[in-house]
């Protein structure tokens, strides 16, 4: 599948849940490797957000097995993934607009000087503009009110939040949705900027063409089955438009 | 374009056109001008009115009439900078400073441990109504409003048949009858200032050592130059009088420690995270409940410590005590000075600007002896005013982009 011959950061093996008689998800296999952007589409109810909420740890799966960095893992919580080094900004990014953007940056894990036990504004203020500068991401100023930025400054401190607590994968749930075409563009190079750091990028996206902007794969998940992994520099739009809808029915999954 | 791009919603070339402008300041926090102005009008008003008004011995009185509703302000500051409100703090000031009294008075405790009982006492029932709030998602408002009558009653209980007591402990009435020998004060006021220059000397330090880029040096200066010009001024008039009220250093202990709480440490973080955005704090790991409790717990303690400051200043305990407008002066003295009602954004601060403008209304009112009907209708007005303002800055203020 991948090109490079190295083991994945994520396995998936057989994963399943399911919400009462509803099957969210059956059977899914998934290798996530470091360095790369996978899309993740599907229609409505596909069972892209269960699956990613199952990486997170917020769903525990019933059945199949998860790798991370070759070791058998069970996530308990959110806080197990966020341990490992899985780090998700979900849609409503979660971001206290009344703080600044450092604030925000570091909520949660906040620094403080010793022995003052005083906040470290200078430290976490230094670091903050670091991760910025890696990311590339421009603000007016990272003492500037959270609830006064755009809607794609807002989505580039929420990924940055994200590596701030050295994450390996980070996986982002919609992130263009709201975002007009400027912004758009800021956040899907972000994204490849993410690719760069050496970290694994998993996307739900519902965009198809910011999808064969940024991925290196995509995987179509269908009434919780994935039903197709493809490079995307090798496949075309309707192929996978074909595999979304189910019009294309490919009954052997991973050939594009 | 790139991610360099220069920013669509403010490109610089905006900046300076009025539209521009005016938009920016009505997302802007209303911050502290509009009651700092508003008590320049009321007191150019009141001293244009009433020759005493600016004098030193009404001005010192000014200072101890707002001493106690200061510190119940405090909390309250605290409470709603969580979102959350606290109706109980009238009725346990009263039943905290019940405590204290008939410890003292009564079992001759002595006045230490009495008052340490008493600020026990309110902040136990804070802890309590924070735990019953966050435990059983009744809203803080409907408990607290339980515990007012609740603690009501538990005063008249606590004061038993006489209905008062009277505190002639000199160490307790001295809380707000003591005043600093003018030598004193001017000590205070040096270290006021000396306290100000230190901390954005070290501030600019520090940014300086982590080589960040310098603070603008209106950003140093004001501060220091307010300081500098505002407490010798204050120092002067009141020593002028009897000196500086030992009721004010401790109004002023309560408001600078609990602000550096709010600006300083990690748990006044997390209040402003909780108040902000209590989803996104909870999944950042911050246990938003124990905070919620903790801070209802200080709202308790500060209501007790005001109840005590208001005990020693009547020099008794009755059954009114923490009644009447003691609860609706605190929580509109927090708002007036400028604390948002709907949680994160505020300062403590506020709580003593906001009590200067209360204890303004009400001591150049009396001064003019205007009965109490217009007293309430002009606090009522200024309580409108400054809520309007708050709603006003919330709807300008972007939150999306």
């Amino acid at each position: 599948m991948n090109p490079v011959a190295r083991s994945p950061l994520l396995e998936l093996r057989g994963i399943t849940k399911r919400f009462g008689a509803a099957q969210a998800l059956s059977g899914v296999d998934l290798d996530v490797f470091a360095g790369e952007v996978l899309a993740l589409v599907g229609d409505n109810g596909a069972g892209k957000s269960t699956l990613v909420k199952t990486i997170a740890g917020i769903f525990p799966p019933e059945g199949g097995e998860m790798r991370f960095g070759g070791v058998p893992i069970a996530l308990r919580g959110p806080r197990d993934a966020t341990r490992l080094g899985i780090a998700t900004v979900y849609q409503d990014l979660a971001l206290c607009d009344n703080l600044d953007v450092v604030a925000n940056l570091f909520l949660g894990r906040e620094e403080r000087a010793t022995p003052s036990r005083m906040l470290d504004e200078e430290a976490m203020e230094k670091r903050a503009l670091a991760v910025l500068h890696v990311l590339n991401v421009k603000l007016p100023s990272v003492r500037a009110a959270m609830g006064g930025l755009s809607g794609g400054q807002r989505q580039s401190v929420a990924v940055a939040r994200a590596l701030m607590g050295e994450a390996k994968l980070v996986m982002l749930d919609e992130p263009t949705a709201a975002l007009g075409v400027v912004q758009t563009t800021q956040v899907l190079e972000l994204i490849l900027r993410l690719k760069q750091q050496g970290l694994a990028v998993i996307v739900i996206s519902h965009n198809l063409a910011d999808v064969f902007r940024v991925a290196d794969r995509i995987v179509v998940l269908r009434q919780g089955r994935l039903v197709g992994d493809f490079e995307t520099h090798a496949t075309a739009r309707e192929t996978v438009v074909g595999r979304i809808t189910g019009a294309d029915a490919g009954a052997t999954p991973g050939i594009a | 374009m790139t991610v360099s791009a220069p920013d669509p919603v403010h490109p610089p070339s905006a900046r300076l056109r009025p539209a521009s402008i005016a938009r920016r300041l009505r997302g802007v926090e209303a911050g502290p001008l509009p009651v700092l102005l508003g008590l320049v009008l009321l007191w150019s008003f009141f001293a244009w009115q009433n020759e005493h008004f600016l004098s030193a011995r009404n001005l010192t009185n000014l200072v101890l009439q707002i001493a106690a509703m200061g510190t119940m302000s405090v909390g309250i500051v605290l409470v709603l900078l969580l979102g959350e409100i606290d109706l109980s703090v009238g009725a346990v000031s009263g039943l905290g400073a019940a405590v204290m009294a008939v410890l003292d008075v009564q079992r001759g405790l002595g006045p230490g441990p009495s008052i340490l009982a008493g600020v026990a006492t309110g902040a136990s029932i804070g802890l309590f109504q924070g735990f019953w709030f966050t435990r059983f998602r009744v809203p803080s408002f409907v408990v607290t409003l339980a515990g007012l009558l609740a603690w009501q009653g538990a005063l008249l209980r606590v004061l038993g048949s006489t209905g008062t007591l009277n505190i002639y402990d000199p160490a307790i009435d001295g809380l707000t009858g003591i005043f600093l020998p003018p030598w004193l004060g001017w000590v205070f006021g040096a270290a006021c200032v000396g306290i100000a220059v230190s901390g954005m000397a070290g501030l600019a330090r520090r940014r300086a050592r982590a080589g960040l880029s310098p603070l603008p040096k209106r950003a140093l200066v004001w501060p220091i130059a307010v300081v500098a010009v505002l407490v010798p001024a204050v120092v002067a008039l009141l020593n002028d009088d009897r000196g500086v009220p030992m009721a004010l250093l401790l109004l002023l202990a309560f408001v600078a420690g609990f602000d550096g709480m709010i600006r300083r440490t990690r748990f006044g973080r997390h209040i402003l995270a909780v108040g902000g955005n209590a989803e996104a704090a909870r999944r950042s790991g911050i246990r938003a409940d124990a905070v919620r409790v903790v801070v209802f717990g200080l709202s308790g303690a500060l209501a007790a410590c005001g109840g005590i400051l208001a005990a020693s200043r009547l020099l008794a305990v009755n059954q009114s005590s923490g009644g009447g407008e003691v609860l609706l002066d605190a929580i509109a003295a927090a708002v007036i000075g400028g604390t948002s009602l709907f949680g994160g954004r505020g300062t403590v601060w506020s709580a003593l600007t906001g009590a200067l403008v209360i204890g303004s209304i009400s001591n150049g009112m009396d001064l003019l002896a205007l009965p109490s009907s217009e007293k309430f209708m002009v606090t009522g007005a200024a309580l409108l005013l400054a809520v309007t303002i708050d709603a006003l800055a919330r709807e300008g203020r972007p939150s999306r982009g």
